[in-house]
């Protein structure tokens, strides 16, 4: 894998940082007139989610990360293990519990969603931005409310649960925002 | 911006005219550059018939304008572009627009009263109004870390890092005194002075003395100052340093480092120490980059924003 000079340091650069993956976010040159330079670096951690800051002495270079993004069909869950497939090759992958994560609620058999490949093993799956699904049970609405006031939990054919003005019936199909979780209209 | 800059040069310009101090233009491409090792320089090649010669692109016009002091010009001032390589973002562009001043006589406590003056017609007045801090390095340093900058400790430097969360601190810096005071400086110092609009922090660490002279009185301290807006730092004044000797043994230290250290090798400026050894008047200097004065000024989040043509489009 290549390696990078702090100077190729970008939002969006894959680099390797204590064996874990990671993604930078954000990159500062910090020089002062007479001094040491550095690279403040806000980090992802890709295995854990988790945001971190750290200083590299600039010119320093750090390994690559082999991570990659490719667009994939959800085929299907064995109990154990979740199994994606890549439309065009038909390649297939299996993901473990903790690369699906939270992102498992939205996706139905035969969507399509981003995975996250690190060395071409599953790191993260990331779903759609909007994702259209049937509401599969909902408390009865009130005839007559269009309003957005107020609200009732409803859940979706994967598992999910949204928020839902109370019209929205059980058996309508309706369209979420996967980033914050909300109802966004019905389909 | 093209004309707010335009107007930031005149005033400059008017406020040396109003105090006397000539405008002067030293060569940009010289035959020797500083030998800080925390500067890289762009070199370039003279051809003259089968001859050629390496040239360098001024870091700095710090050493011609210290000949023209030896030489008995007086108070100069000048605006020109630097150049750095390798140094590129937010703050940064590797061409950038310096002015330097040196005032003959002046101590390091009026130069920073010129300072002051100079940048209370540049910056909007709003910022003055809160007025003007003037710390001494050490307790600055003390007042955000608890920590002494004049005694190295590496246990303590290496306790405050890790509970600041700055956990590369301690395998970045080593036992390199000046390299933590850098990395203390930039990562928590001039954050806390993010809220005061203008600081001036003088009395640095002997071990960051660069041009400066020592402090007769105490010799752990350089008449070194910094000037501070907002946190962002916008230049580096000094009592200057006349003596000869130990200027010339501060470049063989330079370059002995950029020798074990595997940095490009440049000859010292003999020219600089003849000159000193001619006499530099006593005499108070600073360098202030007006590309981030301008930044700041206009309240820009970015340097780039206050170049026609930055250095990606140049």
């Amino acid at each position: 894998m290549a390696t990078y000079s702090t100077n190729e340091f970008k939002g969006g650069l894959k680099i390797m940082l204590d064996n874990d993956p990671c993604s930078i976010i954000e990159n500062e040159f910090v020089k002062p007139g007479k001094g040491q330079a550095f690279n403040r670096v806000r980090i992802r951690n890709l295995k854990t989610g988790r945001v971190i800051e750290r200083t590299f002495k600039s010119g320093d270079t750090v390994e690559g990360a082999d991570v990659v993004d490719r667009d994939m069909q959800y085929l299907y869950n064995d109990g154990e293990f979740w199994h994606f497939m890549v439309p065009d090759t038909f390649e297939q992958y299996q993901a473990e519990k903790n690369a699906v994560g939270d992102t498992i609620k939205w996706l139905k058999e035969q969507d399509i969603c981003t995975m996250t490949l690190w060395n071409d093993s599953p790191l993260s799956v990331t779903p759609p931005n909007f994702v259209v699904l049937t509401i599969t049970e909902t408390d009865p609405g009130l005839k007559g409310d269009t309003s957005g006031g107020g609200g009732k939990p409803a859940t979706l054919e994967t598992g999910a649960v949204v928020r839902v003005p109370l019209f929205v019936q059980i058996g309508d199909v309706i369209k979420v925002d996967t980033r914050s979780g909300e109802y966004v209209s019905r389909a | 911006m093209l004309r707010q800059r335009a107007r930031l040069l005149a005033t400059i310009r008017r406020f040396f005219l109003e105090r006397d101090v000539l405008e002067v233009e030293t060569p940009l491409l010289c035959q020797t550059t500083g030998t800080d090792p925390q500067l890289a320089f762009f070199a370039s090649q003279y051809h003259d018939g089968s001859s050629s010669q390496t040239r360098y692109l001024q870091t700095s016009p710090e050493f011609a304008m210290k000949r023209l002091l030896a030489a008995g010009s007086g108070s100069i001032y000048q605006i020109c572009k630097a150049f750095r390589n390798g140094e590129n973002g937010q703050y940064h562009n590797p061409e950038f627009t310096l002015l330097e001043w040196y005032r003959v006589g002046f101590d390091m406590h009026e130069l920073m009263d010129d300072v002051v003056d100079l940048l209370s017609l540049l910056l909007d007045g709003s910022i003055l109004q809160t007025g003007v801090e003037r710390i001494a390095y050490r307790e600055l340093f003390e007042r955000v870390t608890g920590l002494d900058a004049l005694v190295f400790c590496r246990s303590s430097y290496r306790t405050y890092a890790n509970a600041q969360g700055l956990v590369d601190a301690d395998r970045l810096c080593g036992d390199d005194h000046a390299r933590w005071l850098d990395f203390l400086f930039s990562h928590c110092l001039q954050p806390a002075m993010a809220g005061q609009p203008i600081c001036l922090v003088h009395g640095f660490p002997a071990v960051q003395s660069s041009l400066a002279r020592l402090d007769a009185d105490d010799p752990r301290i350089a008449q070194r100052f910094e000037v501070i807006v907002h946190g962002i730092e916008l230049g580096n004044g000094f009592c200057e340093l006349t003596d000869a000797d130990e200027q010339a043994a501060r470049f063989e230290r330079e370059m002995a480092y950029r020798r074990n250290h595997g940095l490009p090798v440049v000859n010292s400026d003999s020219r600089l120490i003849a000159a000193l050894r001619a006499g530099l008047p006593n005499c108070s200097g600073i360098a202030i980059g007006l590309d981030r004065l301008l930044m700041l000024a206009t309240h820009s989040s970015s340097i780039e924003s206050t170049l026609a043509f930055p250095f990606q489009r140049a």
